[in-house]
Parts: structure tokens; sequence; C-alpha cells
């Protein structure tokens, strides 16, 4: 068994797990005003001063959420609508074109029911925004927008953006910038302050955590109109019960995954360029995608000319080698990425990629497994592509 | 039995999850596969009863997981529109009944799937398809004969069915649901899938309608010549057919008239009474031999003309691109664009000859 889709998910921290079990087994809720309550709100503060110091955050711009999804629709129409609210011009939300569909949906869904305007940056053919297009959007209509959102990095293709160049061009005219930087946390140095950021979205599952838990770091003087109406557990723009084994245990991942990254970066670097070198010479023809310096330490991503990434992914799995093709639709069907599509790639080598993630259990072994199979499966899937009729 | 990399074809329905349980006891290797075949999933049937729902993903998934089999959705809608869904508006427009399982067996089952399964290392394609195909390779009738699906199968040809595999030949439908509750399948009691999988709501005509538009003509009655109906479309009419027709005046005899034939050129339906269907003689196209070596001359054997039609002996010559059948007895309702299928009787399943495509 090779585990290559750590981006996807990546197992949890033992630390993690045991984190988690001890606290799950104390009852109390965090809005108790007895001691069991109380004893519980402690582990949710301590946690969140965790979170907060390795993100470069103030302990109040914390706000635990249900994991990456909704930190990112929090973001999106929550920051959205208080700026309208402040200020009925602001009707327009920039973008990237290459955001992750929690972040792309959310804004297209504002675009259909809110009638916001939308604008999407562009990236270049490595995948990469550049600040020169956004302060083109802005000296244009800047005193229109009410939110920036762009990932600091990519979950398919792996480039890192250049967030804080981009968020200083936001701040010159005063526009918050949301950034999804689930893919970054613990894969390269992620400082919320220091980035000049207005939100940011992290989760568990990527770095270590459990599923279902994470945060949205909110900048303080930022507003957001909550997603959830409730208790306002969580300064009132989200509610619902603290998750305290949960938050728990997303909180020791963090911490370890941040106190790590320098450490693990290099490590999982080397591997994946290992396996990069080697794919390369297997399937000579084989397009290596994203930046090829700017880029996560774990992620490989490559175009296989000729075949489809979907019969890769089976042949593959069939020799117990796990990895991606990108999203898929609720009925399981693959879909161009729209990613790749974005990069300037046509439908066919859209189709035609697959991304290998390496995280911190990954294996010498494992990219072994990867180079002994993919020669055979290249090869039957190049024959399974030419039966294929032109779309 | 040899272990071979079988592709399992699964619906989300009880029959092909049982099929690919049986293939997996024979010991073989296998692999599910759900057919995305409509465009947009939500816009085909919302219930449980077609062949391309979310609803039948999950389910065909579910069962995948019960027998612990890989399982992953295949994306065959182009294919299946361009073959089968625009085929058969093409041949209603073209005044021919065409029967869309067969055309889905023939161009994506056994053609596209089966190519890119083969492509892919695997040996066969299971599907749950109530037809007996043994070691012999003949094809033949289900032993449960309300059931029997040989009729769509038997356009297969000798190559297509050395690479599939039915499992469920030799079982009643009753049996076939009985094993998969006793298998802790969740399809066992899920409804029978029936008419056409890409009709959502089982109107034909009004799907026609909305591809062909209204293009109003003259019913003809085929004794009198005289005009005696108006219809929306020639297209919307199949021979045999009596509901429907609205005419205007009664036959002279008071007796109740049916279509004959459709003509697209002249946009005329013409009808008749029940004795002018009757036929005698068939003549069909693109014969596929599948059951033994192709006769040099006439043979006697059995024949049907529509699916879970009735089934008349007859003497089938093969000439080239053109089958030509004698009825022994008359038949009424005889389609273009049906399938002539023939059939050897036997005591383990009357074995299929042939298939062709009904011209006149």
């Amino acid at each position: 068994m090779a585990y290559l889709d750590h981006a996807a998910t990546t197992p949890m921290l033992d630390e993690v797990l045991e984190a988690y079990v001890a606290t799950a087994r104390e009852v109390g809720n965090a809005s108790s005003l007895h001691a069991s309550g109380r004893r519980a709100r402690r582990r949710v503060e301590e946690s969140r001063e965790r979170v907060a110091a390795a993100l470069g955050a103030r302990p109040s711009e914390v706000i635990f959420t249900g994991g990456g999804t909704e930190s990112d629709n929090l973001a999106v129409k929550g920051i959205f609508w208080a700026r309208r609210d402040a200020d009925a011009r602001r009707d327009q939300v920039v973008s990237s074109a290459v955001e992750h569909h929690a972040v792309l949906d959310a804004v297209e869904w504002l675009g259909r029911r809110e009638d916001a305007e939308v604008g999407w940056l562009p990236v270049d053919g490595t995948g990469r925004l550049h600040p020169d297009a956004l302060r083109a959007e802005l000296a244009e209509h800047g005193d229109r927008i009410a939110l920036i959102t762009a990932m600091w990095a990519n979950n398919e293709v792996g480039t890192v953006q250049p967030i804080g160049e981009l968020a200083a061009v936001a701040a010159e005219y005063g526009v918050p910038f949301h950034t999804d930087a689930i893919q970054a946390v613990g894969q390269v140095p992620v400082d919320f302050a220091a980035s000049g950021v207005a939100a940011l979205t992290v989760t568990g599952h990527k770095l270590g955590g459990p599923v279902g838990v994470g945060a949205l770091v909110l900048a303080r003087d930022v507003a957001a109109v909550p997603l959830l109406h409730g208790g306002g557990q969580e300064r009132d723009v989200r509610s619902g019960t603290l998750d305290a084994a949960g938050i728990v245990a997303f909180a020791v991942a963090v911490e370890a995954a941040v106190k790590g990254q320098q450490e693990y970066a290099t490590r999982v670097a080397a591997l994946r360029d290992d396996l990069v070198r080697r794919v390369r010479q297997a399937v000579p023809e084989v397009v290596f995608n994203g930046d090829p310096a700017d880029r996560l330490p774990g992620n490989a991503h490559f175009s296989f000319p000729g075949c489809e990434g979907d019969a890769l992914l089976l042949l593959l799995d069939a020799q117990g080698i796990a990895c991606s093709t990108g999203s898929a639709c609720s009925a399981g069907v693959a879909q161009p990425s729209h990613v790749l599509l974005a990069m300037g790639a046509d439908d066919d080598r859209a189709r035609s990629s697959l991304r290998f993630s390496l995280g911190h259990t990954s294996t010498a072994g494992e990219v072994d497994a990867l180079i002994a199979a993919l020669p055979a499966a290249v090869d039957r899937a190049r024959r399974a592509a030419a039966l294929r009729t032109p779309r | 039995m040899v272990r071979v990399r079988v592709l399992a074809a699964m619906s989300g329905g009880v029959d092909s999850a049982v099929a690919a349980a049986r293939a997996v006891d024979a010991g073989h290797d296998v692999t599910g596969v759900h057919l995305a075949l409509a465009r947009n999933p939500q816009t085909y049937r919302t219930g449980a009863r077609g062949c391309c729902t979310l609803e039948d993903s999950r389910d065909a998934r579910r069962a995948a997981d019960v027998l612990g089999i890989p399982f992953y959705v295949w994306d065959m809608a182009d294919r299946f529109h361009a073959d089968v869904v625009d085929d058969f508006v093409a041949e209603y427009a073209a005044g021919r009944t065409p029967n869309p399982c067969l055309r889905c067996n023939e161009k994506i089952k056994f053609a596209a799937v089966l190519d890119r399964a083969v492509a892919l290392g695997f040996d066969a394609v299971v599907t749950g398809h109530h037809a007996r195909l043994g070691p012999d390779g003949l094809l033949r009738r289900s032993v449960d004969e309300a059931k029997d699906q040989s009729y769509v199968l038997a356009v297969l040809t000798r190559q297509q069915l050395d690479r599939a595999i039915f499992p469920l030949g030799d079982s009643t439908k009753a049996q076939v649901r009985q094993e998969a509750a006793s298998r802790g399948l969740a399809v066992a009691d899920k409804p029978d899938s029936h008419d056409i999988c890409f009709i959502a709501d089982g109107d034909t005509r009004g799907f026609l309608a909305q591809r062909l538009g209204e293009t109003p003509g003259d019913v003809v009655d085929a004794t009198t010549g005289a005009v005696v109906g108006q219809h929306a479309g020639a297209y919307a009419y199949t021979v045999g057919q009596r509901r429907g027709l609205h005419l205007d005046r009664p036959a002279p005899d008071g007796r109740p008239r049916y279509v004959l034939s459709i003509t697209p050129k002249t946009n005329t339906v013409t009808v008749g009474p029940a004795e002018a269907l009757e036929v005698s003689e068939v003549t069909a196209t693109r014969p596929v031999w599948s059951g033994g070596p192709r006769p040099d001359g006439p043979i006697e054997c059995e024949v049907q003309l529509r699916a879970h039609g009735v089934v008349v002996p007859a003497t089938v010559t093969v000439d080239g691109d053109s089958l030509h059948a004698d009825l022994r007895r008359p038949v009424r309702g005889v389609a273009a664009g049906q399938a002539i299928v023939a059939y050897r009787p036997d005591s383990a399943g009357d074995i299929v000859l042939a298939s062709a495509t009904i011209t006149t």
C-alpha cells in the first residue's frame, strides 16, 4: 500500500488522537456555567491560544468552525455581506480562477443569489497569481470591491501564491483579503499577522488533525455576518456547541505541524524531488504541472499525454497505490480540472492529470512502489484512451 | 475455473449486484463500475427505477462495498447520447421503432465499456442480464422466461460474447432477490427498472415531440385511401398501435383500426383493420450470427420479432447483409427497426442463432 494522497487527507498524529480521546471522555459543554462546563471551556480556550500562537494571530481572532468548507463560506459570504451592509456600493468580489470549490462555488453563489459582480484573477501557466492583475482590478474599481479571496497554495498543482504581496496591494485600497490556507499550514511558513491578510482558513485533517474541525482566523477589525445562527458561541459569528475534543485535537495538530514545518518540508521535498525525477525517467513524455520552485513540498502533479487520469487511477489503485485526479461530481464522474484549464491546459491535458501528494508518513518505499507500477499503467491507460471517440 | 480479471457493470439494481457477487464467489478478481449515462445525473429519473440517477450510483457503490470490491464511475454519457439516445430519436423520425436496450448492449456495454475494460487489462465484462451463456459459448434464454433478456443480447457478436459473463441465467428473478437479501445487499427489494431509462416520466411521445417538434399530417385509411384523422407527428406512432389515434370517422365496418405503416417522407400514418397487420414474411438487415457457423441454406428455427413478443416457427435464410424469414403462421405488429431474433429450441434453454434489424 502506497498512500500518495496526503493532500486529500493525512493520517492523524498519535498525540492528536490521544488528546482527542482524552477530551472526548470528559463531559461538559463549554457554554455551561458549572465545573464541567468550565473545564471544557478551559480546554477550548487553551486550544485557541495554541492555535493563535502557532499561526501568528491573537486568540480572539481564532473562530473555530466545522472545517475548511465552513470557514471559506463564512469568510466569503460573511465578509461580503458585512462590507456591503456598511457600504452598498461595495457589491463586487475578486477571486482567482484556481480556488478550491469551497471558495469558487461560494463566490459564484454570491454572483447568482446576491447579484455580486465577480472578477476572476487569471493565473499563468504555472498556476501563479500576479499582484499586478489585482492592482489593475483595484485601480479600476477598488471602491466597489467588498472582498478579495485567493488561496495561499493550490490544492491540485501545489503552486504557492505570493500572498504577502497580494495582501499588501489589497491593503493599499483598504479591501479585506481572505486566503484559504488549508494546504499551506504546516507545509510552508504561515503567519497571519505578518501576511497582512484579513481572514485565513485552516482545517484539521490536512495537517494531522481530525476531519470536521477547523478555524477561520478573522482579524479583530473585520466584521462578518454569520452563516449559522444560534447561541453565538464563537464571537457571535459562529454558532453551535463547541466541539471541545475536536478543538483540542486540532490545536495539538496545528502546533505540531507548524513547529515541525521546516524539518518536515526539507524531508518531504527531498522525497518528492526523487519521485518527480523518477516519474520523468519512467515516462519521459510526462508534463510536470505547477510552479517548479514555489510549490508545496509534498506535491507532485503531472499530465500523462495520451492517458485519462481516471484510468490511471484505477490501474494504480489495483496495485495498491492511492493518488488523485482532482474533483468528481456527486455521482462520481471525473471532471476536467478547472485549475489545469485556468492554467491554459486543454481538456485532454486536464483529463490526463494525476496528483501524487506526500506527507508525514511517506517513505521511499512508497515512491518505489509507484515507480514500479507506473509504466505498465501508463501503457494500458494509453490503449484505453486511444479507443475514445473525440469529444 | 480460471481466475480472471473481470469488470462488473453495476447499475444499482439487484440483478447486477448479485451478478457481481457471483463473479466474486467464482474466484474472479472483480472490479465494479457504474456507468454514468445521463449528461446531468439529476435530469433523468429521480426515483429508483432507471439506470442513471444519483441514487442508483449510490446503490451500486453500496453493493460494491458489501462485496468488498473496488468501485468506480465511468462517464459514458457522450457515447450513450450519440449511440443510443440520438439513434433512438433518429429511428423514430425515420418511421422505425428502435429498441434502445438492445442498442445500449451493442454499442455501450459490450462495445465502449468492454473495449475500455480490455484495454485496461480486464478479461471480461459481467452483467446482471437474464440469459444463459455457458462453456459452449452459446447464448440461451434464461430459465426465467418472463425475465429473459436474450432478445436484447442476441445482437452481440461471437467476439463480444466471448468476453461476456452472465451469472444469472440459471436463476429466476425471485431467486436473485432472495440471494440478494441473504447476502445483505440493500437493493434486494428495489423495484425492477422498466420502460426506457432516459425518458424520465415514461412519456415517449412527449420526449420525441420535444426533440422532433410538432409536424401535423394526415392519418389515411389503407382500404379507402380517405383521410380519417390528423396527427401531430408521424414519428409518435408504432406499427400495431391502436390507442391514441383520435380518428374523426369510424371505419365503415365499425371495427377498430390499427397503425399499419408510417411514411416519414409524406408524414403519413396509414391505418387499417387488424388483419392487414398480419405478416408472413420478414426481411431484416445487418444479421449477426452467433449460434454456430453461419448456414449456407435455409434453416428451420423459431423467431421472435419484439421484446417479450410471441415466438413462431420459421424458415430463415441469410444472404450477405440480409436475413429473410418465412413465418409458419402470420404475426401482427411487426415494426421496422425492431430485431428479429432466431432461436433453436433446446431443452437446456433455447439457443440464440442470429439477430437482425427488421426492414419490412
